[in-house]
Formats: C-alpha cells, sequence, structure tokens
C-alpha cells in the first residue's frame, strides 16, 4: 500500500482558481484577492444584523458581529495589502444599519477605506445609498470580470454573492465559493450570516454539473460541488 | 370530611365500586393546601386526585374553571378525558371536561379561554401558553385545584421547574389554590412534596405486592461486551409465546431497532410483533398502539416511549434488554405489566453482556429492597427563569419585586438571590452584554416601575417559542417514490450519510439515496447487513445507587446468586489482580499488543468516565506518555499509549483535573449542544419552524456562531455561566468525578501486570473507541477532500 503523500500538511490558506484567464485567490477567511490588480472582494457583510433584530423587537444577540467581522476584514487587507476593495452587496443588514451603526465601527470601516480605491455594490438588503465613503454602484466591470450582488443567468465571467452557499465534509459545515467555468459565488463573509446548502435547487439550476465547491474555515479545501 | 355527590356514589355502588382506603383519604384531605398521593399502577389514583374535584363541584356546578389537570404526556389528557367521562356521564354530572394540548384546534382553544370547562386537562406546554395572555388573570379566577400526574417524572426536566414557576403564578392569581401531586415511583417523596409545594403533606398509598421479578435463563452465555441482547433472542421468543402480550424494552432506538429485526429472522412462529419508538412517524406508532389496545399483538419492541401513559390492560410480562441503568425506570417499566392493583407485575431482566450480569443483579437487589435513585437535581436552572420572566411580560406589566417574591416560593428556585434574579431580568431587557449596545431597542422597558415589552407585537414571537423540550433537529425518512414516511433521524445523522450506506428504521433495511427538501429519501435494501444503525442514542449512565451496589456485589466472598459463567469470571479477576471495592481506586496497567494500557475502575458512569478519559489523555500528553486513545464504559475507562503510567496520584489531583477542564471545554461540542438548548430556552434565539426552514432561504446561522462570540467578547455572559453550569452537569458529569475522587481520597491504587485481566478483557470489544489527536481532525478534512478530487478526476 502506498503511504499517502503529505503535500496536505501545510495548510493551504487560499485556493489558486485559474478562472477567465486569471489567477484569482480564494481565502480560507471567505474573501477574494486578486493578485495581478491588488483587489480583495468581499459579499454578504450583513454589518449591524443583531441592531436591526433588536430594532425589530426580536431578541438581542450579542452586539459583537460588527465588531467580528471588522477584525477579520482587517486582517484580510493587511495580509494581502490590497490596493481596491469591492463589497458586494448586503454589506449592511439594512439602510438603517448602515445610519446607526457606532462610532468606533465606523471610524474603523474609515481606517480601512483611507487610501483605498473604495466600491460598494448594492444588494437587496442595502439597496440605497449608504451615507459612507466610497463609489456606490449597481454593478461594477473591471476586466475581465463583472462584479454583481445576484448572479444573472446566461453571464460568464461573473463574481457574485447573495445565496451564502455552505457545504458540509467530514461532519462539518462550512460557507464556501462555488465555481463554474462561467462564474464565481461567493460565500458570506459577516460573522452572523447562515447559509444555503450547495445542493439546494436555487444553486444546483445556476452552477453548472462540474462545479467545484471551495471551502472556507481553518483553511481553503476544494472539492466537487456537493448536489 | 368532603363527600361525593350522591348521585356518583350511587353509580359506583351500581357498579360495584368501592373507593381504596387512600381514594377516600384524598376526600378527608380535600381542604389541605397541598397533598403528594404515592399510589402504585393500577391503584386508581387518577381517580384519587380528581374525587376532590367531583364532591366540590356537586351534580350542577356554576361555569367557570375549577380543576387544572397537568400531565407529560398529550397522549395522557384525551385518555383521562374518557376515563373521567365515564363516571361523570353515568351519575349525569353536569361537569365539563375538556383537553387542551397543541393538537387542539385554534378555535376550540380560543372558546376555552372566553368559555374555560370546569376541568380543563393540559400539559405544562400549553399551561405556559394560557398564562402569557392578558386575559389570564380572569380565565384562572375561580381556579380551586391543580393536580399534576406523573409528577416525579416531569420533576426531573426542565418541563417541572418551568411548571412549578407557573403554579407560583397561579397561586398570585388564586391564593386559595389547592395542589394535588400523583406519582406511582419516588425514590425521595419527601423532596418531590417540597418540589410541589412548601406545604405538601404525604398520602402513601398501600404498594400492593412485590413484583415478580428475576434474570432471565438463557442456553448460551450473554457475550463479553456490546449491547442489544440479541443472543437471548430463543429464550425472549420462548416467553413471548408463554405470555399473552410482552413488552421488551430497550434503552436506545437503534438497539431496538436492530434487535427487532433479528428477532423476525427468528420469528419462525409468525407470531405478531410490534415495534415503538419516538423516531418512528407518528402514524406508524399509532398503528402499533391500535393493534396493541385490540389485544393484536404478542409483543412490542419498544423504548422509553412507552415508559409512560396509556394502560396496557393485557400486558403480563415486561422484559427489560440491557443492563436497565437506573432502578427508577426499571419500576416503571415493571409497572407496565399488569395494571391491576393487588396483582404481581411480573419482569424479566435480560443483560445484554458478561458485566450487566452483575448490574442487573445489583438492580434487582435494589427493586426487592425498594430502594430507588435519583440524583439531586440543584437549584432551579436560570435560562427556565428567563424564559418565564419574559412569558410573565406577555401577560402584562410587572414589578420586579413581587415577580422575585412569587418565584422564590416555587420549590427549586427557593435558593435563588436577588442579584441572580436581577442579572436574568437584565439579560431578558438588555441582553445582559458588557457592550451596552441595545438601550434604543431593549426588549423589556420599565415605566412607572413596572417591566413591560417594549414592543407589544413581540408577544406573539415569544409565545412561539415558549416550552423547554428542545427538539433536535429531525428530518422525515420517506421511501422514494412512496409517499408514506418510515420515521425521523436526526439532522446530524442525515449529515454522515452517503448515497449508498444503509441503515435500519421501522425494523427494515433501507439504503440511503439523496437528500430533498428536508426529507431523507430511501429505497429498501432487503437481505444485507446495515452498515449504519445509530442514530438518537440516549447513552443512559448508570445512577450512583447502581453502581454502588454493583462494587458492593464484587465484594462478596462468593457470588450464588450469579450464573456460574459470571462468578467464575470475578474468580479469576480476583486471583490475578483483584476486584474494584468502595474505598479505593483500582488502577490497572498492562501491556498488550505492543501498546501499554492503563485500566480506571471508577464506577462513575459512562459520562463521567469519558470525561476523565479525555482528562487523563491531556495530562499525560503533557506528561509525554504519548496516549493514543481511549474508551469508556459505565465502570470503567481503558486508555491506551506508548509509555506505561507509573505514577497515578498526580494523575487524580483535582485541582489539575479541573484546569485541564477549563481549557478542554472552551471548543467542546458537548458545550455547544449545550449552548444551544440555553439560548433557546432563555429565548436568546428563536426555534426554526418546520415551514420556514423549507422555504429554502438562508437558514438561520447556527448558535455554534453565537457561542464562539460569546466566549470571545463576553466571557463571562449569563448564558455562558448557564452553560457551562448544564454541561458539567449532564453530559460532562464532572460532580460524579469529583464524587469519586472525595470517595477514595488518597487510596488510588496502580497494579502492574504481565497482561490483559478478566475485569479488563471486554473493554478491548467496547466500540465508540476515541482517538487522540493533535491536528487530526484538519488533516482528515485535507485528505478526504483530495480524494474526493481524485476520485472525479480533478487533482
Amino acid at each position: 500500500m502506498q503511504h499517502p503523500r503529505r503535500r496536505g500538511t501545510q495548510a493551504p490558506m487560499h485556493h489558486a482558481l485559474f478562472f477567465h484567464g486569471e489567477t484569482l485567490h480564494l481565502r480560507a477567511t471567505g474573501a477574494l484577492f486578486w493578485p495581478a490588480r491588488q483587489v480583495v472582494v468581499v459579499s454578504d457583510l450583513h454589518l449591524g444584523k443583531s441592531e436591526r433584530l433588536a430594532r425589530r423587537g426580536g431578541t438581542l444577540l450579542p452586539p459583537y458581529e460588527t465588531q467580528a467581522t471588522l477584525e477579520k476584514f482587517d486582517r484580510d487587507l493587511e495580509t494581502t495589502g490590497a490596493a481596491t476593495v469591492i463589497c458586494l452587496g448586503d454589506s449592511f443588514d439594512d439602510l438603517a444599519a448602515a445610519g446607526s451603526i457606532d462610532d468606533a465601527s465606523r471610524l474603523w470601516l474609515t481606517r480601512l477605506m483611507a487610501g483605498r480605491d473604495w466600491t460598494w455594490i448594492t444588494g437587496n438588503h442595502d439597496p440605497g445609498p449608504i451615507d459612507i465613503g466610497g463609489s456606490h454602484r449597481a454593478e461594477l466591470t473591471v476586466r475581465p470580470f463583472t462584479f454583481r450582488h445576484i448572479a444573472e443567468p446566461g453571464q460568464s465571467a461573473e463574481i457574485s454573492g447573495h445565496f451564502h452557499p455552505k457545504a458540509r465534509l467530514a461532519g462539518q459545515s462550512r460557507p464556501c465559493f462555488l465555481a463554474d467555468a462561467a462564474r464565481l459565488m461567493m460565500p458570506a463573509y459577516g460573522t452572523y450570516t447562515g447559509g444555503l446548502w450547495s445542493n439546494d435547487p436555487a444553486l444546483t439550476t445556476i452552477m453548472a454539473r462540474d462545479a467545484l465547491a471551495i471551502l472556507t474555515g481553518t483553511r481553503a479545501l476544494a472539492i466537487p460541488m456537493p448536489r | 370530611m368532603t363527600s361525593l355527590p350522591p348521585a356518583l356514589s350511587d353509580w359506583f355502588a351500581a357498579k360495584g365500586w368501592t373507593l381504596h382506603l387512600h381514594q377516600l383519604d384524598m376526600l378527608a384531605r380535600a381542604a389541605d393546601p397541598a397533598t403528594l398521593l404515592v399510589a402504585p399502577t393500577g391503584g386508581g389514583k387518577t381517580l384519587a386526585g380528581f374525587l376532590p374535584t367531583l364532591a366540590e363541584l356537586g351534580p350542577n356546578p356554576p361555569p367557570g374553571l375549577h380543576t387544572l389537570y397537568i400531565s407529560p404526556l398529550k397522549a395522557l389528557t384525551a385518555d383521562i378525558r374518557r376515563n373521567l367521562g365515564t363516571p361523570i356521564e353515568g351519575a349525569a354530572l353536569k361537569i365539563r371536561v375538556e383537553d387542551r394540548t397543541g393538537d387542539t384546534s385554534y378555535t376550540q382553544r380560543r372558546r376555552q379561554r372566553a368559555d374555560p370547562p370546569h376541568i380543563l386537562l393540559t400539559t405544562p406546554e400549553s399551561l405556559a401558553l394560557l398564562l402569557s395572555y392578558e386575559d389570564a388573570p380572569r380565565v384562572f379566577a375561580g381556579l380551586q385545584r391543580v393536580i399534576i400526574d406523573e409528577i416525579h417524572a416531569l420533576a426531573e426536566s426542565k418541563r417541572g421547574d418551568q411548571l412549578v414557576l407557573q403554579l407560583a403564578r397561579l397561586q398570585s392569581l388564586t391564593p386559595g389554590l389547592r395542589r394535588i401531586g400523583l406519582s406511582a415511583t419516588v425514590e425521595n417523596p419527601p423532596a418531590l412534596a417540597r418540589f410541589l409545594s412548601p406545604q405538601t403533606t404525604i398520602l402513601q398509598a398501600d404498594p400492593g405486592p412485590d413484583p415478580d421479578i428475576s434474570m432471565l435463563d438463557t442456553d448460551a452465555p450473554p457475550p463479553w461486551s456490546g449491547g442489544g441482547g440479541r443472543y437471548a433472542i430463543p429464550a425472549i421468543l420462548n416467553e413471548v409465546a408463554r405470555h399473552k402480550t410482552t413488552l421488551i424494552f430497550h434503552n436506545t432506538r437503534a438497539q431496538a431497532e436492530l434487535f427487532f429485526h433479528d428477532l423476525w429472522l427468528a420469528n419462525t412462529e409468525d407470531l405478531p410483533i410490534g415495534i415503538h419508538h419516538g423516531s418512528l412517524s407518528r402514524e406508524q406508532r399509532a398503528r402499533v398502539e391500535q393493534a396493541m389496545s385490540a389485544g393484536a399483538l404478542r409483543a412490542v419492541v419498544c423504548t422509553g416511549s412507552l415508559d409512560l401513559g396509556l394502560d396496557w390492560g393485557d400486558v403480563d410480562l415486561v422484559i427489560q434488554v440491557g443492563a436497565p441503568k437506573n432502578v427508577k425506570r426499571l419500576v416503571q417499566r415493571i409497572g407496565r405489566a399488569n395494571h391491576r392493583y393487588n396483582a404481581p407485575s411480573k419482569a424479566l431482566l435480560v443483560p445484554a453482556n458478561r458485566f450487566e450480569v452483575v448490574e442487573c443483579q445489583a438492580a434487582l437487589d435494589a427493586v426487592r429492597d425498594h430502594t430507588l435513585d435519583g440524583e439531586p437535581r440543584g437549584p432551579g436552572p436560570r435560562d427556565v427563569l428567563c424564559q418565564h420572566i419574559l412569558a410573565t411580560a406577555c401577560a402584562g406589566p410587572f414589578d420586579a419585586d413581587q415577580l422575585y417574591a412569587e418565584v422564590i416560593t416555587a420549590g427549586p428556585y427557593g435558593v435563588l438571590t436577588k442579584p441572580e434574579f436581577d442579572a436574568c431580568l437584565d439579560f431578558v431587557a438588555t441582553g445582559g452584554y458588557a457592550l451596552k449596545a441595545y438601550d434604543r431597542w431593549q426588549r423589556l422597558k420599565q415605566t412607572g416601575g413596572k417591566w413591560h415589552l417594549r414592543d407589544p407585537r413581540a408577544a406573539a414571537l415569544i409565545r412561539q417559542n415558549l416550552g423547554t423540550i428542545i427538539d433536535i433537529e429531525t428530518l422525515k425518512v420517506r421511501l422514494r417514490g412512496h409517499g408514506a414516511p418510515l420515521g425521523e433521524v436526526e439532522e446530524s445523522f442525515a449529515a454522515s450519510l452517503t448515497p449508498g450506506d444503509t441503515f435500519l428504521i421501522g425494523g427494515q433495511i433501507v439504503r440511503y439515496e439523496a437528500l430533498r427538501e428536508m426529507t431523507v429519501e430511501v429505497s429498501r435494501n432487503p437481505g444485507r447487513d446495515p452498515k449504519v444503525a445509530v442514530f438518537s442514542g440516549t447513552k443512559f449512565a448508570t445512577s450512583t445507587l447502581l453502581a454502588d451496589r454493583i462494587l458492593a456485589i464484587l465484594q462478596q466472598e462468593s457470588w450464588p446468586d450469579l450464573p456460574a459463567h459470571t462468578a467464575g469470571w470475578l474468580d479469576l479477576q480476583r486471583q490475578v489482580s483483584r476486584l474494584p471495592d468502595p474505598h479505593s481506586l483500582l488502577l490497572e496497567s498492562f501491556p498488550h499488543d505492543g501498546r501499554e494500557h492503563l485500566v480506571v475502575y471508577g464506577f462513575a458512569g459512562r459520562n463521567a468516565q469519558q470525561t476523565l478519559g479525555l482528562l487523563l489523555t491531556k495530562q499525560m500528553e503533557s506528561q509525554g506518555l504519548a496516549p493514543l486513545g481511549f474508551v469508556a464504559t459505565d465502570y470503567a475507562t481503558l486508555i491506551w499509549g506508548l509509555d506505561p503510567v507509573t505514577n497515578a496520584a498526580p494523575l487524580f489531583d483535582l485541582t489539575t483535573l479541573k484546569d485541564g477542564l477549563e481549557t478542554w471545554l472552551s471548543g467542546n461540542a458537548v458545550m455547544k449542544r449545550t449552548f444551544r438548548s440555553t439560548a433557546l430556552i432563555s429565548g436568546l434565539i428563536e426555534r426554526s419552524h418546520q415551514g420556514r426552514r423549507k422555504s429554502g432561504r438562508q437558514a438561520t446561522f447556527s448558535s455554534d456562531i453565537l457561542y464562539d462570540t460569546l466566549r470571545r467578547y463576553d466571557p463571562d455572559h449569563l448564558l455562558l455561566q448557564i452553560t457551562r453550569e448544564e454541561a458539567l452537569r449532564g453530559l460532562i458529569d464532572f460532580s460524579r468525578i469529583e464524587a469519586l475522587i472525595h470517595r477514595v481520597g488518597a487510596n488510588i491504587n496502580l497494579v502492574r501486570l504481565p497482561r490483559v485481566t478478566p475485569l479488563a478483557a471486554p473493554l478491548f470489544f467496547e466500540p465508540g473507541r476515541i482517538p487522540v489527536q493533535g491536528e487530526g481532525r484538519d488533516r482528515l478534512a485535507s485528505s478526504e477532500a483530495r480524494n474526493l478530487m481524485e476520485a472525479a478526476g480533478l487533482t
């Protein structure tokens, strides 16, 4: 019996995906890094989620998720040295959450934005203008890619978010990227975000049969998309 | 003495019924504020509970709720309604009796609030709902009595804690309220009496004759290890053929399934035998119950789902397969046979392995000596209190001091301090976080000294989440192409399946095909061994009482009561090593198969022995002894590794063990599971409703994330405190490790031996071996990912 090769012992902190002529790093954190252009993309931050739930008379969740998400974001931007940042929509859990985000978090966000080319793509949770710097767009094209919140049928070289895909491996459930020849779908980056199983019809109908799921967590692991 | 309406006495006389002494006693004590009646099954205790009510209501009572009857089972309320209806209709009393459970229709429930019946039969959960409405003071205005059936069963769980808080509420609404508790199996009547009310008097009925109970003789001796008792199937079938109706109890659903499957293969006479457990679909269970009451079944293979509940008149034999682990449960199960007062119940015990022979003997002795086990439950859990505060706010504004005064009248909450209460109130109102983030959006606000919901619309959602029963997320199992559901499996079990895996459900082997819209699709797969059969396995730990009795048996000079194979086994152990005793901790160390082994005979129950395994291997790791894994049973932990343990005492230092526990606990799955129930009960998160899960939207995120967030940013938060308390009491069972170490003190005897000992040998066949690993889990995932990619031709 052949001894298994131990090439996996070094934690792959990202999965390198060759997509429409470009190399993209799908990071274990759930962020995407495009080294050639120094671009970092994150999707579905849902900042202010606990505040929105409280406002609507629901439960009072631990109010630390904005802090936790920004800490992770900070580390990703620091490690990659990103010059350009694209937030792929649903960055805020709703427009009021964007308005009432606490001062410390707002300062932190401003510090992250300083010196970077920053784009907020609008999502279904944050459909209107947000009183915060950066440019605000419905979608963005940086050749060869189109960045938008919700995937559109028949598109190519598209990078989107919205669905919060997740998949299971070895009994553990993890948020994941989904990738086929035409499109790349991002996991939700925010701390308080649930997920949609990759075998949900909403995802199996849009992704090609040979799609990959790249799981996030302590390391980035690619598997055939469970469907 | 309160007397019965003449029409009712006449009807009893016409039927030839005479009241038992304890039934008359209940009438005599009708004015007492609280009575606990302990009477055997079949002794008419439910009627005894209702007699004072019938006497007070008389033939033609005015409208209004008089008596509330609370049972742990929905099925019981319907049954009681029928049973109580017979004398009421027979004597033409104008008394209205209705039940109210989760199954009651919306219109019926509304009408019951507007115009309540004289007697309302309900469950703690439905009562919680009733009390959460603004009109509760009106509905309960005339309430005179509350009867709690099977009170011992409720007192063991958070349902009971919730119930006594509600009783305190009711008592404030109607100060004259009198309480009755009914039970057949009580290990500590004074404790249960205090649980019911501080003013309780105990009424002990004639317990009736002792049960006829023994160990089943089999041709083959039981195997050295394992569970299920399948070796005894021929002898069991023989007993089934000799009796009218037999209940065959198992400790877990998986074992019941495996046993039922093999029983059918051996059932050459085609005796009609059914299976009944909590994972089967409701339709399937109802079918078995019906066939059972129609006398169409000769036997039912079952689990705790038949521990309580309906009277099966014709059951004349109970067989308990596997050591009962707990004497009280055994007594309850024995009581399922022969529901006639003054007739002995007949029961047989079937040990599943050699060690369980000793445990069954200990259980038989305990039943004969009338000793029952029960671990004291400790103070009332604070997550239940949080929910109670929230529910109270739904009913209307409240004064915090008054509520506190009311809460501490409930037995389990008698020791609750005001600061503890205030912390719970603060959690409900503001979230109780170190970071005060919700000033504007508090859940409760204080106006004019009274606390109330900030947003009254929140009440509907809070009501939907009342109750302390935490459903494990389950998925329905269906045959592909057919509509009929076969039953349910835990979501985590379904997650572990890959297409092609086979498992047992409802006695048949099925093949997992796919997971579709929250349903597990399977196909029939006859004639193959099931690959996996473990699901929903509640693992009971052997009670302290039984463990002590086992240790006492091991001290005997000889064992005339035990079968020769078991007595010989113990003798051999005494010759080559020694037998464990109550005053010291026996450790055996020996080499075997190229590894060093250590056996710790703690007799602390499966959960505590498992925790001990985790903590000891951690310490051995830091001492460089290179432990590789361990396995735990109810009586021992077996650890294997590369180097022998030579100095054992430092391993059992309580402070070191506790420190180890602290670090180990933090990232532990047990903690996360415990946190989930605490978060649900306390109202931090909402239950996921079937309907919402189906909608295919991104599901609510897992409570694990909240646990991790709290641990990182707010480690002293109330819910983390509660979670730690609960976990230590429950699955981790650290209290029994503490008790063990206090019991043995410095008497830790490490015996070095050249080879495996007779008592240790069965441990080598135990399933559930736990590997000790550093970064093992991640490596496992990496290699599995690699295999999947290679299988798909992608490298």
